[in-house]
């Protein structure tokens, strides 16, 4: 083989890591004493050493990695797709069968990683081998590659045909095991690095990634990239730690909490829609729908977050503030929420309709905001950017967070709203097709009006039918 | 004969305009003049500059040496151990429910619609198409301009998407059911990078976009005018992921890249709030934990591994001997308990976040996992491949 392994520019980035962990598997499946079973395998009139039987590799990865059955097919399939392993009969199809089909380790020489990328005069040497060997074995793309090569280094033909010839004549000097071994090695490799129209190349890769694929310029570790890795890791070693005892617990906690409000993990009533084809769950749990079920209403304790995340949630919390009259709290914060997230251009309107609503002395609905707080605000104003409110918003966020939902959740509202809840009856899957609810279409998003000023933004898909 | 003169010019030096004897010193291709004095002086910068380069290299090692041992300090226990005396998951059972197929090539991302069910999905022949994938219906599909499309995203109001890939930009189409309108008319371009995008988010409206790229930076845009808000620079190569925060004041989000580090940021400020480096390879894919204290990534090196941004540290790594392909995509279910992730060898494996173990392997993509997204209601999930299709799973 004329090529040799082709270097990538610059240091190579190891961007395969699958690769060397597959040669790991492979060396350790041929290992003497812990490796997969070698058996001499009879093909016609020769034999050949150290084949595998597919059966027994599926065994080994069972064993050895303490997978089932349908892993280690897997497993198994991939290593043969990346031509590790060759079948030594019908070697033009790479699959593994679990059974007694002989395969082979490939040799090194023909590894992905070690012969990569795949020389085009190698392949037109291999072509070449091929149609001089018996007229006519070159299936109808290598056909079309052959021709293709033909015309494209048709100055270098004369070198390709001397090659061929020789590599030829070399191999009929060759024990006819050997030759039949060398053959199908090479073939595999063909057929890993030239897969045939229709079998999906393992070695394709998305677009070339970091600074070392060809054309790219390595980004310049420059002096402000290093600067500014110094402030942030300073800034980081600054930081307050938690222990982690403590945060793993809240993991548990979170878990326990919301487990049986995660549909995957218990189910949801009455049914999931993927399941059953019926959509009523989305249409008992539609954004602003008016009887909340039990479990909607329960999340609403977990955390002011989301209890204010949940637009029927939000919306009785208001009423809530409303009792109590400090539901300007709450429209503040939805306000400054519509600014931080909202287009530049209404950036100073805004900011100057929540000042004249919620900040001005004597202000319709005017804020209480402790007095550090609102001086900074207001200087702020007068140069007017999407975060001129983050310090109120957040002062007033804690407000309601500390004071008024605690009182919430112990209101007679809250209390009557966990009480009139709905829980939905299950319905089961029906088992026979023609009995399976038809799936109903539900409106767009995109065609509905857009929602009110005020109101929440997203959540107005309803899935309703 | 050749012969070299040595001219000596007296005139008004270029660097400190004082009468000296002067030396001509060439930068690049422009004669410029300067005394014996200033030259001495713009050569010891020099070193100085060199130097400098040289103990920040340093500096910032020692420091993430330093930073590595204030972490371990606090770490006093391992996640598996803590929770241990949490109930094991039982056996599962997801299969397909869905396969959505229209795509004539690779299925690279997708994103859901707020409304449970939508969804858009992008691939490398440039067709952007969204579904209806409760009834498999295509709703929309419109043809980029580029191939590639790495990125796309749902606009919380279901109104737009917005997708982009190797144009290396960011572009916002409203959905519309006009027959008469051609959806690519209406296009805004939002962001412009100088490299691939490869991951793109709305925030918590329809009026900001935040981008990743392969030119190694984030940004934070205003989609009606297409304004920068904020840049984002810290990574030292591509830029492949990005999650926005579901906290309660904060704006924050994190990133993953080609250098290994996966980072949080502030929005506001633009600095590096967090970084984490114990990954093997490139970051493929961030998500955070529903109650925004963690996050998950997903990685080439094969593992996947959990954050905790309270404790500041990786808490815990999903690994297997036998998975040894890429990890492209992960989510979490909602309850935070179970790690959806999506692996270059065409498995899903289904991750006990709190256990460590795995719990379920699911086949039946043809090829490469290259997205994944559990929905908005945490009743399914779905996976995009390379083999053209997508899949709902429960």
């Amino acid at each position: 083989m004329a090529a040799s392994p082709a270097p990538l520019g610059g240091h190579p980035r190891v961007q395969r890591p699958h690769l060397s962990k597959m040669e790991r598997m492979v060396v350790t499946m041929q290992d003497p004493d812990q490796g997969v079973r070698m058996r001499s395998q009879r093909l016609l009139v020769t034999v050949i050493p150290h084949a595998v039987n597919g059966s027994d590799i599926v065994e080994w990865l069972m064993q050895k990695y303490s997978i089932a059955e349908d892993e280690a097919l897997h497993l198994g399939s991939l290593l043969v797709q990346h031509g590790y392993l060759y079948p030594l009969r019908d070697p033009r199809r790479l699959e593994l069968r679990p059974d007694e089909t002989p395969y082979r380790f490939q040799t090194p020489y023909f590894w992905t990683s070690t012969l990569w990328p795949a020389a085009e005069l190698d392949y037109a040497i291999y072509l070449a081998k091929k149609n001089i060997r018996k007229q006519g074995t070159l299936v109808d793309h290598e056909k079309e590659h052959y021709h293709q090569l033909h015309r494209k280094i048709n100055h270098a033909w004369d070198l390709v045909m001397m090659q061929a010839r020789e590599q030829l004549r070399a191999a009929k000097q060759r024990r006819k095991g050997d030759r039949l071994v060398i053959a199908c090695q090479e073939q595999t490799y063909w057929l890993v690095n030239r897969p045939p129209p229709g079998a999906p190349s393992v070695l394709e890769q998305g677009p070339g990634r970091g600074p070392c694929t060809a054309g790219r310029v390595p980004m310049t570790k420059t002096l402000d990239f290093y600067r500014r890795e110094v402030e942030c890791l300073r800034r980081a070693l600054g930081r307050a730690r938690v222990k982690s005892s403590t945060c793993l617990e809240a993991y548990l906690k979170f878990s326990s909490q919301h487990g049986p409000h995660d549909p995957i993990m218990s189910g949801c009533l009455p049914s999931n829609p993927w399941v059953t084809d019926d959509d009523a769950y989305w249409a008992m749990n539609a954004p602003s729908v008016a009887m909340p079920t039990r479990l909607r209403v329960e999340q609403w304790a977990f955390s002011f977050r989301e209890l204010l995340e949940d637009p029927v949630g939000r919306a009785h919390f208001m009423d809530f503030l409303g009792q109590e009259f400090s539901a300007e709290n709450l429209s503040f914060w939805e306000a400054c929420e519509e600014l931080r997230h909202g287009g530049q251009a209404q950036v100073p309107a805004l900011v100057d309709a929540v000042y004249q609503q919620f900040l001005a002395p004597g202000a319709a609905r005017w804020v209480n905001i402790d007095s550090r707080t609102m001086e900074q605000t207001l200087a702020g104003l007068t140069q007017p950017h999407r975060h001129v409110l983050d310090d109120a918003q957040r002062h007033i966020y804690l407000l309601m967070k500390k004071d008024s939902y605690p009182r919430f959740l112990k209101s007679d509202l809250y209390r009557d709203l966990r009480a009139e809840a709905v829980v939905p009856l299950e319905t089961k899957r029906r088992v026979f097709p023609f009995m399976r609810k038809p799936r109903h279409s539900s409106p767009s998003p995109a065609l509905l009006p857009a929602s009110a000023s005020g109101e929440p933004v997203g959540g107005d898909g309803d899935g309703e039918t | 004969m050749d012969q070299t003169f040595l001219v000596n010019v007296f005139g008004s030096c270029d660097r400190c305009f004082k009468q000296r004897a002067l030396r001509p010193v060439f930068k690049k291709s422009e004669q410029l003049n300067y005394c014996s004095l200033c030259v001495e002086i713009m050569a010891a910068d020099g070193l100085h500059e060199n130097e400098t380069l040289a103990s920040l290299k340093s500096e910032a090692e020692s420091l993430k040496g330093k930073l590595e041992e204030e972490r371990a300090k606090l770490h006093d226990v391992e996640l598996h151990q803590v929770a241990e005396r949490v109930e094991a998951l039982g056996q599962f059972v997801m299969k397909t429910r869905r396969t959505l197929k229209g795509h004539g090539n690779k299925v690279l991302c997708m994103d859901w619609c707020k409304d449970k069910r939508r969804l858009v999905s992008s691939s490398q022949d440039g067709k952007v198409i969204v579904w209806d994938s409760f009834t498999t219906n295509k709703e929309h599909a419109v043809t980029m301009p580029c191939t590639w499309v790495m990125a796309c995203a749902y606009a919380p109001s279901g109104c737009a998407i917005a997708c982009g890939g190797l144009d290396n930009k960011c572009s916002v189409y409203p959905l519309t059911f006009d027959k008469n309108e051609n959806m690519a008319a209406k296009k805004k371009s939002v962001a412009m990078h100088t490299n691939y995008l490869s991951a793109c988010s709305f925030t918590n409206s329809d009026m900001q976009i935040l981008t990743a790229s392969g030119d190694g930076t984030c940004a934070l845009w205003d989609v009606e005018s297409g304004q920068l808000l904020q840049s984002f620079h810290g990574h030292g190569a591509d830029v492949l992921c990005l999650d926005l925060a579901p906290s309660e004041t904060g704006n924050t989000f994190v990133s993953g890249g080609c250098d290994k580090k996966a980072m949080v940021w502030d929005m506001r400020s633009g600095q590096c709030v967090q970084a984490f480096e114990t990954h093997e390879s490139d970051i493929n894919s961030v998500r955070y934990y529903p109650s925004g204290d963690a996050f998950a990534s997903g990685s080439d090196d094969a593992t996947c591994r959990l954050y905790d941004l309270r404790a500041d540290r990786e808490v815990a790594i999903y690994s297997k001997e036998s998975i040894i392909f890429g990890a492209s995509s992960v989510d979490f279910s909602l309850s935070g308990r179970l790690l959806f992730a999506g692996y270059n060898d065409y498995t899903i494996n289904v991750w006990d976040v709190l256990k460590g173990s795995r719990v379920s392997i699911l086949f039946g993509h043809e090829n490469r996992v290259s997205t994944l997204r559990v929905s908005p209601d945490g009743t399914a999930f779905c996976s995009g491949s390379w083999d053209h299709t997508l899949r709902v799973w429960a």
